[in-house]
């Protein structure tokens, strides 16, 4: 690949995605940002923790799978 | 004390003069990565928000709050790209949409339009800044957190990864 085929993808590209400069918000972030800070933090959905308990029943049960489960991490 | 001690002990008030300051750079950069401003708009607020709830850790000293938060830009943005990856293809803004509204032109856009979306997000956002925002490689190496050169490698797996898929649509790249 050369720099002339770069150039050409660039053009294509910039053609579909024309490049985004000079923008602005539309309104005013602050008040929504300070609505977020004093909003409570999320806490971890319902699934997770099953899936983190069903994790941690297996690597107690079934230790074998660990180097299974390191590889897939 | 500096505003950016203020900040570090978190004053809420030396947060407010520091997202005055940045808001419209974090709006900016972040825009160009997902391209829809309402979006980029909630990002914004998220990098904030996220910013804020990191003040312990910013070291004052150093100062270089500008690149903090272009990298918890960076990270927001990336967030979304990755839940969003198969639900949003590549939202195309309205206002800077082409103005020849061929149907061929149209298509091939779409064709581009869905060869990005099935970029991985770090690669299209490589990919994003650097050939159609052309950013300076160091800007992006800082905004992700790594080196020059591998913002290097991902352009070019990036194009390499869009010529293939492009070609295989019969577009010609």
């Amino acid at each position: 690949m050369n720099d002339r085929e770069i150039n050409e993808l660039k053009n294509l590209l910039k053609e579909a995605l024309p490049p985004m400069r000079d923008s602005h918000p539309g309104r005013d972030l602050w008040p929504a940002t300070l609505e977020r800070l004093a909003a409570p933090p999320p806490g971890m959905p319902w699934w997770d923790w099953l899936l983190m308990a069903g994790a941690s029943g297996t690597i107690l049960f079934v230790p074998g799978v660990i180097p299974a489960l390191l590889y897939h991490l | 004390m500096e505003l950016l001690e203020r900040f570090a002990a978190g004053d809420v008030e030396a947060f407010e003069a520091l997202f005055r300051q940045h808001q419209c750079e974090v709006y900016r950069w972040i825009v160009r990565v997902v391209r829809d401003r309402a979006i980029a708009e909630d990002l914004t607020i998220e990098t904030f928000w996220r910013m804020y709830r990191a003040h312990a850790r910013f070291d004052a000293a150093r100062g270089n709050c500008r690149g903090w938060l272009r990298r918890i830009a960076t990270n927001a943005a990336l967030d979304h790209l990755r839940r969003t990856r198969r639900e949003v293809p590549l939202p195309d803004d309205p206002a800077d949409a082409p103005k020849a509204p061929a149907a061929e032109r149209s298509e091939l856009r779409q064709t581009i339009l869905s060869a990005m979306n099935r970029l991985s997000p770090r690669l299209r956002v490589a990919v994003v800044l650097a050939l159609i925002e052309e950013e300076p490689y160091d800007a992006i190496a800082e905004a992700l957190g790594i080196s020059v050169s591998a913002v290097k490698v991902r352009v070019f797996r990036g194009v390499r990864i869009l010529r293939k898929e492009l070609s295989a649509s019969g577009v010609r790249a």
